[in-house]
């Protein structure tokens, strides 16, 4: 899809329905002083072996209760790299969202959207506006929008471009 | 409507008036703590920082240096201190655990916001502090500018009466709380209550740190005289406490009269929802090793309840018990005592104070299948070693007695009469 605004997105799902998935399963204490690559490949490895090989830039997540529970090692920085374009869960954990708006991974809380997908539906995802349509199969849902100081930070590409602008780094 | 605690500190920092659940507000940042991990040889360093007296460096997780990255980490570290004039550098053998380190030299004061990487932070809510575990990225930022956005959160509040049966210790409480509230991700926890007066500063850092494995934003406790005295030892720095105000709103109420709980366990691999009464178990676990440590529970009144427990008695075969202190100080204290004589006659080993095995980075990572029991902070699948080991999580008492039986037990008989 044509869009570019990073918070409208369009694109495949991925259901990870489990609650309260942690940052661990994203990015094991094994990995920490490892290589970019090497992190990315133990995404969710032990969790769901082989999705590292099928998932494609573009792809959505979608996520159950309480999603990226854990530490603030940066799990939303490997799926950003991963080039997940969206991750839409029933809640977020606070922690995680944070990380997610940090590096500039659109997301968004929507109640009920477990039930709204099957994997490999084609999710449009806005986020600027709290809505989630399935065009799969011709469903709606809401969600809780960006606010607007937060979109400008995921829209600036996240914290570290705002602060080579600025002269920081 | 008032304001709760959470509420007044982020108002006061963000110069709004009333603040709501809901809002975004962009705050000053009192206390910016940054541990051994956040340096690396790729991780980016700032050019300019906003006010070196408000970072403190403590080095924490990966001490001493189990690997050639980590001690490079350190060194650069070392580095940044140096060249941005930092004064509150903890290096090795001079601190421990960033949370305990915090809360002993008085860095988080009443009424204050403070930073750190680590998920564990909401600890200085102990000390009526607002604060929480941020993104290493956003702790950049924040060394660079001085602030950052919060989103203020609805409140949770543990309305604490009664006093403890001596069996029953801070990590039993907050177990309990994890049985009756489970996860209250997306909003704060505030204690209060006549019971907040009965609980050691100890007990209280315990509840505010494990506040985090029900994924809370943050964990504030009220600064009462226990507190400022405290305070007024260790620091000169002036504070000004935030109290709720009765007529402050809450998303939910859980009165809890300590007086009625009893010794808990967590069951492996998640805490809300999943504890419950030790005696209750209802199965029989044989453990491989024991852990007391962490800034949850490496505590002077740890290592007193697992020295008490330990006393006179030898831990069972095959089974390890490893001790970890939160800080250096702590350890000193417990040798001072005697309580790591104690443990080491017991068979324990006592190691020097790190984040260790509680995130599973070394001095103590649990093999394949094996069992643990652990007054850690965290028990995911995989969390202090193999994805196929089981962690139990209970107070240390119950972890030291464990250890003697050689499998999951209540601690009271252990206990004696001292307690």
């Amino acid at each position: 899809m044509s869009n570019s605004d990073p918070l409208v997105v369009q694109g495949r799902v991925w259901l990870f329905a489990d609650d309260n998935i942690n940052t661990d399963l994203m990015m094991p204490q094994t990995v920490f002083a490892k290589s970019l690559e090497v992190q990315l490949r133990h995404v969710f490895a032990t969790y769901r072996p082989g999705w590292i090989d099928e998932v494609r830039p573009g792809d959505i997540l979608v996520g159950g209760r309480n999603f990226g529970t854990g530490s603030s090692r940066p799990g939303s920085m490997l799926l950003k790299r991963l080039g997940i374009a969206a991750l839409v869960a029933e809640t977020i954990n606070g922690l995680f969202y944070r990380n997610c708006v940090n590096y500039a991974l659109p997301a968004m809380e929507c109640s009920g959207i477990r039930t709204l997908v099957n994997e490999g539906d084609t999710l449009r995802v806005d986020i600027t506006h709290g809505s989630v349509e399935n065009l799969t199969r011709g469903q709606q849902g809401n969600g809780v929008r960006m606010p607007d100081f937060l979109q400008a930070i995921v829209r600036a590409g996240g914290i570290m471009e705002r602060l080579k602008t600025e002269g920081y780094l | 409507m008032g304001m709760t605690m959470a509420e007044k500190i982020l108002s006061r920092h963000s110069g709004n008036g009333r603040v709501r659940p809901g809002d975004i507000v962009v705050c000053d940042v009192d206390k910016i703590i940054q541990i051994d991990l956040t340096f690396s040889a790729t991780a980016p360093m700032p050019k300019r920082i906003v006010d070196p007296g408000k970072i403190a460096v403590i080095l924490d997780h990966a001490v001493p240096a189990p690997t050639i990255a980590d001690a490079e980490g350190q060194s650069i570290a070392r580095k940044f201190v140096k060249d941005f004039g930092i004064d509150k550098f903890y290096d090795l053998g001079r601190g421990g655990i960033c949370h305990q380190v915090v809360l002993e030299n008085g860095l988080a004061l009443p009424g204050q916001i403070l930073t750190c990487t680590d998920s564990h932070t909401c600890a200085s809510g102990a000390f009526n502090c607002v604060a929480r575990g941020m993104g290493p990225l956003e702790m950049l930022q924040i060394m660079c500018t001085g602030k950052t956005w919060y989103q203020v959160a609805p409140t949770v509040r543990f309305e604490l009466s009664g006093r403890k049966p001596p069996n029953v210790f801070g990590k039993d409480v907050f177990l309990h709380l994890a049985d009756i509230a489970g996860s209250v991700e997306g909003h704060n926890i505030e204690f209060g209550g006549p019971g907040v007066a009965e609980l050691t500063l100890d007990d209280r850092a315990t509840l505010a740190t494990m506040a985090a494995e029900l994924s809370a934003e943050f964990a504030t406790f009220p600064a009462d005289n226990k507190v400022a005295e405290y305070l007024r030892s260790v620091t000169q720095e002036q504070f000004d406490p935030a109290e709720s105000d009765a007529d402050a709103e809450y998303a939910a109420t859980y009165p809890v009269d300590l007086s009625q709980l009893r010794p808990y366990v967590a069951r492996p691999d998640f805490i809300p929802h999943n504890t419950l009464p030790v005696t209750e178990l209802g199965e029989d676990v044989p453990i491989d090793q024991a852990f007391v440590g962490s800034c949850a529970n490496g505590k002077l009144e740890d290592f007193r309840v697992a020295a008490q427990v330990v006393r006179g008695r030898k831990i069972a075969p095959r089974v390890r018990f490893i001790v970890t202190p939160s800080s250096q100080r702590v350890l000193k204290e417990a040798v001072r005592l005697g309580y790591v004589e104690t443990l080491l006659e017991a068979g324990a080993m006592v190691t020097n104070s790190t984040c260790g095995a509680c995130y599973g980075g070394h001095m103590g990572v649990v093999g394949p299948n094996e069992v643990c029991i652990t007054s850690s902070t965290r028990n995911f699948k995989g969390r202090m070693g193999s994805p196929s080991a089981r962690i139990y999580m209970a107070s240390s008492a119950t972890v030291a007695a464990s250890a003697v039986a050689g499998r999951i037990c209540d601690p009271t008989a252990y206990l004696g009469d001292e307690v």
